[in-house]
């Protein structure tokens, strides 16, 4: 063991409170160091040095002082537990606060405009309910295509009719 | 059956006042004497102490006996103490407001080593000498020292205390150790006086 080692557990082995390995490695190194055996020797006489400092007694009012301080104690009422603590207060007030705000907060554009389209399609509903036969109007396929299509010419009664009519 | 320190607590917490007043007994002498130490005024000693025990009564509602109840109590301590050093040092800034201060610095109060050695001397006050050597260390390791050397308490509930681990707290003794062997070397050489009533080493 170096004087470093012997340092660092130096006073753990004057205070014997070294395991028996490290114990007998700092005795060893202590018997061969001059300069650690000196500081050691020190220690002990400086430890002795300082059980010369005698202990003060706290005064005779010590223990009335610290009953009154105990006494000048806020004391807890009955009536506390209905009293919210303040982180749920805070909270309970925040939600409070946004329920009132969204409950008066007026109604916006976009909210009006969805209403119309749903007004829309409510109107087409009746298209969109007849869709598949729409889909499925085979007389639809009978009918000539392109330029095939003859305009049919207006009924002699529609021509007299239209001549009476127009006389 | 005499009840342990956490015992008498989970009973203070259940609402013995009696508990409180055992725990108070017992450890307002070491309360105080440790605040001395460490603040080195009585009048504030005191008062700390009774801000430990208030503090203490105001936390036994969610006392939880998760360490030692000395452990808890010291740390309380430890915590006060230092925060009113700061205090009182930030007070004192105004004498010397440009210069830094570190927890490794010696205090301002404090002459050169020389200086106060022969000062005391000529005062014959070893005592002097001695508790101001130990209030000239850093915060931390005056509170390392005297937990250490005054309560008895292992590495492992210092280093609790103190919030570091017991490899740096063992660095932390041996530095403050090292320092009061260098202050107070001039004593060693001298016969220690022992008083009937005080602890003899070892």
């Amino acid at each position: 063991m170096k004087c470093a080692d012997v340092s660092k557990n130096l006073i753990a082995y004057l205070d014997r409170r070294t395991n028996s390995a490290d114990r007998g490695e700092i005795e060893a190194h202590l018997t061969v160091c001059p300069a650690c055996w000196t500081r050691a020797e020190e220690f002990r006489r400086l430890w002795a040095v300082m059980e010369e400092v005698p202990g003060i007694e706290p005064s005779f009012a010590f223990d009335a002082k610290v009953r009154q301080r105990i006494a000048a104690e806020p004391r807890p009422r009955w009536f506390r537990w209905f009293v919210p603590q303040p982180r749920i207060a805070f909270s309970m007030a925040l939600l409070a606060g946004l329920s009132i705000w969204m409950v008066k907060m007026p109604p916006n554009d976009l909210n009006s405009a969805g209403k119309g389209q749903d007004f829309e399609a409510i109107k087409d509903l009746g298209v969109l309910e007849n869709y598949d036969v729409l889909t499925k109007f085979d007389v639809l396929d009978e009918l000539p295509t392109g330029g095939d299509v003859q305009v049919q010419k207006p009924q002699p009664e529609d021509q007299g009719s239209e001549k009476g009519g127009g006389s | 059956m005499t009840r342990t320190d956490v015992q008498l607590m989970l009973d203070v917490k259940s609402g013995d006042e009696e508990s409180f007043a055992i725990l108070l007994q017992k450890y307002r002498s070491p309360m105080v004497n440790f605040l001395y130490r460490m603040v080195r005024d009585a009048a504030a000693a005191e008062d700390l102490a009774q801000e430990v025990f208030l503090r203490v009564y105001r936390a036994r509602k969610q006392y939880s006996p998760s360490a030692k109840f000395t452990t808890w109590l010291f740390r309380i301590a430890t915590n006060l103490a230092l925060n009113s050093i700061r205090d009182n040092r930030h007070r004192q800034m105004d004498l010397s407001i440009d210069a830094p201060v570190e927890d490794d610095e010696v205090r301002l109060e404090l002459p050169a080593r020389e200086m106060r050695i022969d000062e005391f001397m000529v005062e014959r006050d070893r005592t002097t000498l001695i508790r101001r050597a130990i209030a000239a260390l850093p915060e931390k390791q005056r509170a390392a020292v005297l937990l250490h050397k005054y309560e008895e308490m292992d590495y492992g509930e210092i280093a609790r205390i103190l919030d570091c681990s017991e490899s740096a707290l063992k660095s932390l003794l041996f530095r403050a150790y090292e320092t009061l062997r260098v202050q107070l070397a001039p004593l060693m050489s001298q016969p220690v006086a022992h008083s009937p009533g005080e602890r003899r080493p070892s």
